[in-house]
């Protein structure tokens, strides 16, 4: 890692190939001491989420996928994958931008969220 | 990864129940982004359940136990953890925090939560002349005291409480263990004063006495017996008691030193405003029993979660406007063994209450509340605290009672319906598993749902444990006023897909659909529903057993992985042991593995098995593998085991071989899917032993060389005795008639239906006309499709050596820049 690969906005990173995920299923992914959930949808739609469930922590990675929701393992919040929105329960999921390029590599942009990181950028 | 650390600091004094859960609080709230948050606490622990103390002193628990926080997961969680360290003050101009070597730590945000200490009352000859306790003297607050306590009582014969209170009879109880006579000595005319009245009170102390602690009423300590340790008690009316040690145990007081020292208001405790906020800075607040709120200081744990949530709403700019309103204190207890419920006032206090009352002194039994404009406003309940949770809501609800007194106090059939729901206050909590309340219900029939089934699925009310599930229904009803929806899909075998189950099976077989996503491609529109899939997957499996196309992403974890997940995301691993018959061989190689991996809990469960709790998802192959045992489907929605009691070769009332029929039985239908998890079990006899007639199908054996074949028994959320399906003569025919049922079961039974709700709907008359004599012409059929799944079974567990899909058993994938 070095800083120049660090713009101040974002840093894209490779994080592993397509066929690590089995299709309809998520794993955990930990990136940078981040923990981020990356599913690959039955339709091929690559989407990726914080790990954690929100309400208790239970791991996204293990709930089920129908479309673009996921149900969480432990006590069945749902989620959608494509906008991060709760369709079942109190807060929604941070979402990280996801490409995939020709060769089945996933990358995701990891965008510096910390709190006042604009203000003193320059 | 940001260049620059733009975090701002935040430092919390106190690392108690209160300190350390705010901390939770903040973290959970994303607030470790915003803060770098550094603790001091001044005991050299993590942070314990400091209500668990008495455990540990009477040594039921071991101080490990009692870890809310243990040291590690500070570190987890980027917390720094000053232990061992005492913050001695507080300098506001600068920010800073100073240790008692000086060391200063600078904030922008402080968090105050120093608890309290034990309040010494001014008893001569309690401390020594250099100002330490005399020897014998101690009090009771930290795990320290506990260990300082329980060393001094070795060879010490008697031991005075001083305090009658709750935390003085905990003491009690604690000392009873160290096998010691114990005295509790109290100023006050009755026990547990702040809580009970003194019809209460007499009757505890009555309860006391059996339980062998000595109590004395109105005695006021004057001086503390003996030179240079303790021997005994002499009180204001001049009479002594000898003892060897005393725990004292008179109240407690809030530590607002370090508050005051600094200039911030204090009475009480350090003084804060509904954000427990100091009102004379900005930047420092206070929780738990040091602070003060609108006049109250609290003393007990529940309201300082309710302080601690607001705290963080407000310090992480989560919810700005969060305010914490105080308490209503509602506690329920157990002394010594004696269940205790105390709400609200103790007394009536103005001349129209009205005080409801009943009490029983020889069974230990006291009940009284007091009642103001038709609401609850205090409470006693003192042996049979049965009514407490409904009281403690309509307490804390301030909800109206229902006129029929009686019912308050004692269960007298059900509540008549209609009048609670009108009156029933909207924030009265329906759905206690998922925290839904009445407001919440009306408020999604007004939205436009208008059936249980959308209203449950909108709010997750009675999606928990399912008690409440009739109670939704019933408001749901009532909030419509007669303009409720039938919802076609109560009748679909799975949501996602518009067919009942008979409907669905047909359309299987029809197109034959041979995979979950075949079967959401024509007959659901291509839409895939994830919590339809589990359901589809079963059944699917159940009619073309061999020929069935798996698709993992179908199945729920716990089937992904072959073990039950847990709370933290570990999983369970519970291997075959049929009938409940091990071996030492096999216990060893239990034993190792529970080594090996550092298995945290091995646990016998209520199914005659053996439970590794807590084993990390990626050891499960290695563990299956070094175990070398088959699953025992702990995990599934299918038969799970088969229970036996000792039967006809060693108990002296055997009348069958209640252990060979649970092996044969196990060897069977081991694995099998199914609408619901089946639990089997055989009895030698018709004691019961294995309690095979409340099993989803058990074979009971009586005179004659006979078996009972029970279906649909049920001892679980429902209690239900299983119906006899026939009465056979073989071991031969108990798993052909058992077999045949199963099957009919698994084609008919609804997903998550057990066989008791299954047994119901149809009634027993028809299913053992189609089961038993064959009404339909299908027992053929039947027996044959059971034996087409039994030769399908494949021990799953095998997939230790081949996993399934790409990082199956991987709980996370580490990937480096
Ligand atoms: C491990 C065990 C408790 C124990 O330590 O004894 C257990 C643990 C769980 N039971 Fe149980 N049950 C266990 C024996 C029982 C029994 C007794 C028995 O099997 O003889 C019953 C009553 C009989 C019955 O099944 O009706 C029982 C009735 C339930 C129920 C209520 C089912 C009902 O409809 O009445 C549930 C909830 C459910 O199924 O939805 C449940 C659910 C659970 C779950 C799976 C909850 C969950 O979904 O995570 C628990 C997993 C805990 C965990 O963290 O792993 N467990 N549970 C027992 C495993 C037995 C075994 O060797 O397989
Ligand atoms: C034996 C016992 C039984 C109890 N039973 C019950 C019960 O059944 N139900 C119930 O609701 N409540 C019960 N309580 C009360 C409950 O434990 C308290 O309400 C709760 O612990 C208060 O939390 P707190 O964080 O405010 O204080 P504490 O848990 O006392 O934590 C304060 C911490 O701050 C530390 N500290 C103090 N000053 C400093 C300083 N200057 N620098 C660094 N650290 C400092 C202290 O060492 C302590 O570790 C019981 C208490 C005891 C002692
Ligand atoms: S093991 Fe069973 S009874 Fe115990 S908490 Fe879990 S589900 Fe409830
Ligand atoms: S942890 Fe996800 S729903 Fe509870």
């Amino acid at each position: 890692m070095t800083d120049t690969a660090m713009t101040d906005t974002a840093m894209e990173l490779r994080v592993a190939r397509l066929d690590a995920i089995p299709p309809g299923e998520g794993r955990t992914f930990g990136v940078l001491g981040e923990k981020l959930a990356i599913f690959r949808t039955r339709e091929g739609r690559v989407l990726a989420v914080q790990a954690e469930c929100p309400h208790r922590g239970g791991p996204l990675a293990d709930g089920l996928v129908g479309g673009t929701t996921v149900i969480c393992p432990l006590h069945g919040w749902k989620f959608d994958l494509s906008t991060g929105d709760a369709i079942m329960g109190d807060c929604g999921l941070r979402k990280y931008p996801v490409r995939v390029d020709t060769e089945g590599h996933i990358f995701i942009s990891f965008e510096d969220a910390a709190p006042g990181a604009a203000a003193t950028s320059d | 990864m940001s260049v620059q650390n733009t975090k701002q600091k935040l430092v919390v004094i106190g690392n108690g129940m209160a300190g350390a859960r705010t901390v939770e609080e903040i973290l959970s709230r994303g607030g470790g982004e915003q803060y770098d948050i550094t603790m001091f606490g001044e005991e050299p622990y993590g942070n314990y359940n400091r209500i668990m103390l008495s455990s540990v002193l009477e040594g039921s628990s071991q101080a490990d136990d009692i870890y809310l926080n243990p040291l590690d997961w500070y570190e987890r969680n980027n917390v720094t953890l000053h232990t061992g360290k005492r913050a001695a003050g507080i300098l506001r101009r600068a920010k800073q925090v100073f240790d008692e070597d000086g060391k200063a730590e600078t904030y922008d945000k402080l968090i105050i939560a120093t608890g309290s200490r034990a309040f010494i009352p001014a008893i001569e000859g309690v401390k020594m002349l250099g100002g330490g306790f005399k020897p014998g003297v101690f009090v009771f607050r930290t795990l320290d005291d506990c260990r300082w306590i329980s060393e001094y009582t070795a060879g010490k014969k008697s031991a005075a409480v001083i305090g009658g209170g709750l935390l003085g009879l905990e003491a009690a109880r604690g000392l009873q263990k160290f096998g010691l006579d114990v005295h509790i000595v109290h100023r006050g005319s009755h026990l547990m004063g702040m809580q009970l009245d003194p019809g209460a009170g007499a009757i505890l102390k009555t309860d006391m006495e059996k339980l062998g602690v000595r109590v004395h009423l109105k005695k006021d300590t004057r001086t503390i017996l003996g030179e240079d340790r303790v021997l005994g008690l002499r009180f204001s009316d001049d009479t002594t008691l000898e003892c060897d040690m005393i725990v004292l145990s008179a109240g407690i007081t809030p530590n607002w030193e370090i508050a005051a020292g600094c200039g911030l208001t204090t009475q009480r405790g350090i003084v804060v405003d509904d954000q427990m906020r100091s009102p004379d800075d900005r930047d420092i607040y206070a929780v738990g029993e040091c602070a003060e709120h609108r006049g109250e200081v609290y003393g007990l744990v529940a309201p300082l979660w309710e302080q601690a949530k607001v705290l963080a709403d407000h310090i992480t700019g989560r919810n700005p406007k969060a305010a914490y309103h105080g308490s209503k204190v509602a506690t329920k207890l157990k002394v010594m063994g004696v269940e205790v419920a105390s709400m609200g006032i103790i007394e009536p206090e103005q001349p129209e209450d009205e005080v409801v009352q009943f009490s029983e002194p020889k069974k230990g039994t006291y009940k009284k509340l007091i009642i103001r404009e038709g609401r609850l406003v205090g409470a006693i309940l003192l042996g049979d605290i049965g009514k407490a949770p409904y009281l403690m809501q309509a307490f804390d609800r301030n909800t109206p009672l229902p006129e029929e007194r009686l019912r308050l106090l004692f269960d007298i059939g059900d509540p008549p319906k209609q009048i609670t729901f009108t009156e029933m206050s909207a924030d009265t909590q329906v759905c206690n598993c998922n925290g839904v309340s009445k407001g919440a219900i009306v408020a999604c029939v007004n939205a436009g749902k208008r059936s249980p089934k959308a209203v449950m699925d909108s709010t997750r009310a009675g999606m928990g444990c399912g008690s409440c599930k009739s109670m939704v229904k019933d408001i749901v009803e009532w909030a419509c006023g007669g303009d409720l929806e039938e919802d076609p899909s109560v009748h679909y075998f799975v949501p996602g897909v518009p067919l009942s189950k008979p409907d669905l099976i047909h359309a299987i077989r029809q197109h034959n659909l041979k995979s979950v996503s075949a079967v959401f491609h024509y007959l659901a529109g291509g839409k895939e529903d994830a919590l339809s899939k589990p359901g589809l997957a079963s059944l699917l499996k159940t009619l073309w057993k061999a020929e069935y196309e798996d698709e993992r992403d179908a199945r729920f974890i716990n089937d992904r992985v072959h073990a039950n997940i847990q709370k933290d995301g570990t999983f369970s691993v519970i291997p075959q042991i049929a009938g409940g018959i091990t071996n030492p061989a096999q216990l060893r190689r239990i034993a190792d593995v529970a080594e090996k991996y550092k298995v945290p809990l091995v646990k016998l469960t209520g199914g005659q098995r053996i439970d590794l709790v807590g084993v990390k998802k990626e050891d499960l192959p290695s563990v299956w593998r070094d175990l070398d045992m088959p699953s025992g489907y702990a995990y599934g929605k299918s038969y799970r085991t088969c229970k036996s009691c000792i039967g006809s070769d060693y108990c002296r009332f055997g009348l069958g071989d209640s252990i060979s029929l649970a092996l044969r039985i196990e060897d069977r239908f081991k694995g099998l899917d199914s609408p619901h998890k089946m639990k089997l079990a055989t009895a030698g006899c018709p004691r019961n032993c294995s309690e095979a007639m409340v099993k989803d199908v058990g074979a009971v054996a009586v005179e004659g060389g006979k078996w009972e074949i029970y279906v649909g028994g049920a001892a679980g959320a429902s209690v239900r005795k299983g119906d006899i399906l026939c009465v056979v003569d073989s071991e031969n025919d108990v798993l052909k008639f058992m077999g045949r049922f199963i099957q009919y079961y698994r084609e008919n039974g609804k997903y998550l239906e057990r066989t008791y709700g299954f047994i119901e709907r149809l009634g027993i008359a028809k299913v053992r006309a189609v089961v038993v004599d064959d009404s339909e012409g299908i027992a053929e059929r039947l027996d044959q499709d059971m034996a087409e799944s039994v030769a399908a079974y494949r021990d799953p567990w095998k997939e230790a050596y081949m996993p399934a899909t790409a990082n199956q058993f991987a709980s996370m994938l580490q990937v480096l820049p």
